[in-house]
């Protein structure tokens, strides 16, 4: 086999566009590629790609294989283990980053046991380490209470990224590149799971992972009522509602809605956080944002470590001023 | 149905924030003083996905725990909630793998059960966040896997697995044998039972060695690694907060939303 040479990056496409991981982890494929003269590859599979290839290629990418067939309409383990293990094989290279999404933590490590090599998942940082080009893999554990910073020698080297750890480029529609469309046979009766449906939540207004303002609340909230106080507050700021863990276990609120370490991640200009201890899994969703706001009526509550402003007292008297406040200063 | 579920004891991760500590010279996280050891989250909503299906259907289910001077009443929890066999992989060789050691390691316990038709694991360990073991296990067997299931309901030798995504789920048939990693969103997992206690109590595990398992020493544990563990670091927290104060909480309320507007928030 040839020396392993290049950056290769899963592309992750939505109704033919490529999604904002993919766009992040070309970003960071392209810096870590220029650091070892090498190429950025992007690989993409599916089904009617549409203008995703040329985006790759806008967003970083120096050759973008397509893998375009109904087969791979809909991410399965069996049919894109196989299709990746031998698109690797055929491009053998050194590093392969993935976007650590509902795609990427199932296909990456299967794959990685595969191959036979190693794999980080949910990065926050990759670099090159100086001496002997390994690539430096860091990542959260322990809940977030502590960063891991691994090596590994097994060839390529493998990670995931969290999404929006990494900045993508600024697009150039007049980068160069090519576009390599590929093909893989797979038997379809290798196949053993079936897709039988997809089920979507209508949320609505703005998506949690997108908005510049996110009030979130916790089990101090006590119930849904409450919820739907700060329902109305993220709606008056044009931002999202969220929750840490035990409202959506209580079903005070939708699972969907959950930020942290298994929810969303989140790195809105401002995040209120209402009665929320500010325990490490909670926080590894949220502790991007901006400005952390964090109202709680422990003023022990570790919140208040991650906090920019902050009150201590309880949110049923502290919430409706605030929010009758803010509607005053909006309307000007 | 013959159930299999993969259950690690680690440092309880709900554990204050502040008893957090890490020994920089070892690389190794400082258990906290009287805080016992739980089974990882994750892996209980796993054990509660398998007694549901016995609870429909019937069926054994065997725990698998692996690690080094496992605390008893930590690791025979599963038994109390009313799985019904506990094989320990207990040894010091067993300690401080990655996930290609202990899937390796837990792949060959399971190929000694022999007979399975569920493996049971959690999404991702509590303590190194890893979420491989499952699919790695998997590819070692060489059985299908379906990741982050929140509902799995066995018919005609498939199973039905509900899967999270970020904005929903999917709705996935699979064929059997297969293995499958369980979420949180699985549902809070049933509290032991007197009765359960009391047969857990009693309940002998069984404890396999390397060699019981056809393992090399130098394939297991932190000798089995592919990766290297070059630093683990407490990420630094800027720790400014300013609190605004004021005579009532309304009034404090009020200040809070003047306050972020000076600061150009909102
Ligand atoms: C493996 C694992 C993964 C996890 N993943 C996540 C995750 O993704 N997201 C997540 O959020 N959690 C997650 N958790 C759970 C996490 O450890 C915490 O248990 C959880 O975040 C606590 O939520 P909380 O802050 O709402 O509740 P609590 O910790 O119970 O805190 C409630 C807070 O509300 C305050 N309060 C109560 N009443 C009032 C009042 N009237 N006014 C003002 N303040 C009040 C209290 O002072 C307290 O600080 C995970 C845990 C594990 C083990
Ligand atoms: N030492 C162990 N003993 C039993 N099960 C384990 C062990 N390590 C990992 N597992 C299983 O594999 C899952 C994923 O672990 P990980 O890939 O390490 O995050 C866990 O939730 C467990 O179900």
């Amino acid at each position: 086999m040839a020396e392993p040479k290049g950056v290769m990056i899963y592309g992750e496409t939505v109704d033919g566009k490529l999604s904002s991981i993919t766009t992040e982890i070309l970003g960071c494929g392209r810096k870590l590629a220029d650091n070892l003269q090498e190429e950025v590859i992007c690989v993409i599979i599916g089904n009617e790609l549409g203008e995703s290839p040329k985006k790759a290629i806008a967003y970083g990418a120096d050759k973008v294989f397509t893998v375009d067939a109904p087969l791979f309409k809909d991410y399965q383990t069996d049919s894109c283990v196989p299709a990746m293990d031998k698109l690797m094989k055929d491009i053998s290279p050194r590093i392969v980053l993935f976007g650590q999404t509902a795609i990427g933590r199932d296909l990456a490590p299967r794959l990685a046991f595969r191959l036979g090599v190693s794999l980080s998942m949910d990065c926050l940082e990759l670099n090159i380490n100086p001496n002997g080009k390994l690539l430096e893999q860091t990542k959260p554990v322990y809940g977030g209470n502590a960063r891991a910073v691994y090596t590994s020698e097994t060839m390529p080297q493998m990670a995931t990224v969290r999404q929006k750890a990494m900045s993508p480029l600024e697009p150039d529609e007049s980068r160069k590149g090519e576009i390599i469309p590929s093909k893989v046979e797979i038997d379809p009766s290798q196949i053993r799971t079936k897709l039988l449906e997809t089920v979507k939540e209508q949320v609505a207004g703005i998506k949690l992972e997108d908005a510049t303002v996110v009030v979130s609340g916790g089990r101090g909230i006590g119930g849904p009522d409450g919820f739907k106080q700060l329902e109305e507050l993220a709606k008056m700021l044009k931002g999202a509602a969220g929750a840490s863990r035990p409202p959506c276990d209580n079903k005070w609120v939708t699972d969907t809605v959950q930020v942290g370490l298994t929810g969303k991640i989140v790195t809105p200009e401002v995040y209120i956080a209402v009665a929320i201890s500010g325990a490490s899994q909670h926080l590894a969703g949220c502790s991007g944002s901006k400005n952390i706001i964090a109202i709680n009526k422990d003023p022990e509550a570790n919140i208040f470590k991650e906090a920019r402003f902050g009150v201590v007292g309880d949110w049923k008297q502290v919430m409706p001023a605030f929010t009758q406040r803010v509607k005053e200063l909006l309307a000007g | 149905m013959n159930m299999i579920v993969c259950c690690k004891q680690v440092l309880d991760p709900e554990a204050p924030p502040a008893s957090f500590k890490i020994d920089p010279a070892s690389n190794k996280v400082v258990p906290p003083p009287n805080v016992p050891p739980v089974i990882s989250p994750f892996d209980e909503n796993a054990v509660e996905a398998a007694l549901k299906i016995k609870d429909k259907q019937g069926g054994k289910i065997t725990i698998i725990s692996m690690g080094n001077n496992l605390t008893r009443d930590v690791v025979k929890k599963p038994l109390s909630m009313g799985a019904d066999e506990l094989v320990l992989l207990e040894d010091p060789a067993f300690e401080g793998g990655d996930s290609w050691s202990n899937a390796y390691a837990l792949a060959m316990a399971i190929k000694k059960i022999g007979q399975f038709d569920l493996i049971f694991c959690g999404r991702q360990a509590a303590d190194w966040d890893s979420g491989q073991v499952g699919s790695g296990i998997a590819e070692i067997l060489g059985i299908p896997n379906v990741t982050l299931a929140k509902k799995v309901e066995v018919a005609d030798g498939k199973a039905r697995v509900e899967r999270v995504l970020s904005d929903g789920y999917q709705v996935i048939e699979v064929t059997l044998p297969a293995l499958i990693t369980v979420s949180n969103e699985l549902g809070e997992p049933r509290y032991a039972t007197l009765k359960g206690i009391m047969a857990a109590a009693k309940k002998q595990p069984t404890v396999w060695k390397p060699s019981d398992i056809s393992v090399e020493p130098s394939q297991i544990g932190a000798a089995g690694r592919k990766t290297k563990l070059m630093k683990l670091f407490q990420p630094v927290r800027e720790g400014k907060c300013e609190i605004v104060e004021a005579d009532s909480p309304a009034e404090a309320g009020t200040k809070l939303a003047n306050r972020l507007r000076e600061a150009k928030l909102i």
